[in-house]
């Protein structure tokens, strides 16, 4: 089991040095990296945009600059961002909470939502519920993320209802297939045939079946909310991690997008590695 | 099950054939301002009124249909194509190679899609001429949607690479990429084919994200995503619900595709 952790904290480690270097190296290479708005104030004297200048140029090799970088956050120090002209460190601590929150409560009701409608179609066993189920899901399946946060706005409802409804059809979806293939399995079967009630079958011989890959979905929705808020931290106007993750891009704050790809690979990876970890517990201990 | 499909099959033309007859259908071109009539609600001659600069609203719908509809398949085709080569022969060759593609396959999924697609898009040139940001939105999709194609193709490729036929085929002196080429491959066929309809969806509605958040198709040209950035200036559903026509559009088609997708997946899956 200790190893099991110890190499999946290895290739996390691993993944998210790449991941960093190659968001640096992208965001060098992107178009209009070297240009400095502030270069262009007239009020500043030669000197001031000397340095400005200068500052830039410190970039220009991204083996040199990442390198750096990572020696200063061993140090705890994570730079200062060009566009907000911030430590990204204090940006990032004001900034989590929010998205933690957003992505934490979108989350929980989309999984609420789905799970409980998932339970309700498996134990009502009619073809008019599923019909029901699906169609619902289908329909939210169909919205684009930005479109449920703009919705959001409209209806004036708080950003974390948009992202409960981009995780819910896809956790009903998957629910509802596996505990349909596991209601087809022959001790479900002998179950029924020996007069248990549904709520039974369903919590004691349904449930456990299916635990461990909701488990794993569970790691996933993680990045999924986590994507999702972008478009609606961006759109709800709400100060999370999404919304920087799009002024970093839109101004080609390297330091920044840097941080935050670092970050937005970590929290991922860690969600999906904490689940696989579980299930691996779970399973060893059954076993 | 079969009525169902009939109908999705019967909508996606429909919507198709609108959209690519619109240069006959449309009572004006998508950028042609109606200065007059800037806002205009729905009237015989505007069937879904006019945008906020005069622009029949109904001519962008069919316009915007046509880039989407025919630029995602593309974009499909694309990344299908990169996964067939990098996941396809990582599993077919196997070894060292198979374990690299493995890391870089993880490598891009690690990171959410929406937060990929988003920050590469934005740290592209934002103010490219409608055709250049149509090439941009369309190419970053198909380049950055192979991963996970590629792994289903890696696995399937190195499943094959063990089976009967092509030892045979390895007995009877048939290697390298000929083997790939003329036994693997085909067989790799209903996955292939399966990923490439499953991308396209994926991909419409990632060009709708991109697009609301103003980093697509630019302006005049429209699309999907750019229509339904009218949704932004939106009070209320009641006062002018004509504007959600190109999201109903949207959740049709989408519902279609996915009507038809359910029985291709299962039929790859059996």
């Amino acid at each position: 089991m200790l190893w099991r952790i110890a190499r999946h904290l290895l290739a996390i480690v691993g993944l998210v040095l790449v991941g960093g270097l190659i968001s640096a190296t992208l965001i060098r290479l992107a178009p209009g990296f070297d240009t400095d708005e502030r270069q262009l104030n007239p009020n500043l004297n030669a000197e001031s945009v000397r340095v400005l200048h200068d500052a830039r140029n410190s970039e220009h090799n991204v083996v040199k600059f990442y390198i750096s970088y990572l020696r200063g956050a061993l140090h705890g120090d994570l730079g200062i961002s060009h566009a907000l002209e911030q430590p990204i460190q204090s940006l990032l601590r004001d900034r989590w909470r929010v998205t933690a929150r957003v992505a934490g409560f979108g989350l929980l009701l989309g999984w609420l939502l789905a799970v409980s409608l998932a339970f309700s179609v498996s134990l009502a066993r009619s073809s008019g519920c599923e019909l029901v189920g699906t169609a619902i899901s289908g329909a939210f399946l169909c919205i684009p993320a930005a479109v449920l946060a703009l919705l959001s706005v409209i209806l004036n409802s708080p950003g974390y209802l948009a992202i409960s409804l981009i995780v819910f059809p896809k956790v009903y979806r998957y629910s509802r297939n596996l505990l349909a293939k596991a209601y087809a399995m022959p001790h479900i079967t002998a179950a029924r045939a020996r007069g248990l009630g549904e709520l039974r079958i369903l919590l004691w011989h349904a449930l456990p079946v299916v635990a461990p890959q909701l488990l794993t979905l569970a790691g996933i929705t993680v990045s999924i909310a986590v994507g999702a808020s972008i478009p609606v931290e961006s759109l709800c106007g709400l100060p999370g991690i999404g919304q920087l993750a799009w002024q970093a891009a839109l101004a080609r704050d390297l330091p920044l997008l840097v941080n935050v790809t670092i970050l937005v690979t970590l929290v991922t990876l860690l969600a999906n590695s904490g689940a696989d970890v579980i299930v691996h517990m779970t399973r060893s201990r059954q076993a | 099950m079969r009525s169902a499909r009939t109908l999705a099959c019967v909508i996606l033309l429909v919507v198709c054939v609108l959209s690519l007859a619109a240069n006959w259908i449309a009572p004006a071109g998508y950028a042609k301002q109606f200065r007059e009539a800037p806002g205009a609600p729905p009237s015989t001659q505007h069937w879904l009124g006019t945008d906020e600069i005069g622009r029949d609203r109904f001519a962008r719908v069919l316009y915007g249909t046509r880039i989407s509809l025919l630029l995602a398949p593309a974009a499909a085709l694309v990344s299908t194509l990169l996964a067939a080569a990098l996941g396809g022969l990582a599993g077919y060759v196997g070894g060292i190679w198979l374990r690299l593609a493995t890391g870089f396959t993880d490598l891009f999924l690690s990171l959410p899609w929406l937060f990929l697609l988003i920050t590469i898009r934005a740290l592209l040139p934002l103010n490219a001429s409608p055709f250049v940001s149509v090439l941009i939105t369309f190419l970053i999709l198909g380049l950055l949607g192979w991963a996970a194609s590629a792994r289903v193709l890696a696995t399937g490729a190195h499943t094959l690479r063990s089976s009967d036929f092509v030892l045979q085929a390895r007995a009877s002196g048939v290697r390298g990429f000929r083997l790939f080429a003329v036994h693997v491959l085909p067989n790799l066929k209903p996955i292939l084919y399966a990923q490439f309809w499953i991308s396209i969806p994926v991909f419409i509605l990632s060009e709708a994200n991109l697009g609301i958040l103003g980093l697509g198709v630019a302006e005049p040209l429209p699309s999907w995503g750019g229509l339904l950035r009218e949704l932004e200036g939106m009070i209320s559903f009641r006062d002018e619900p004509w504007r959600l026509v190109p999201l109903i559009l949207l959740i049709v088609v989408m519902t279609s595709f996915q009507t038809l997708l359910s029985n291709e997946t299962e039929e790859v899956a059996a």
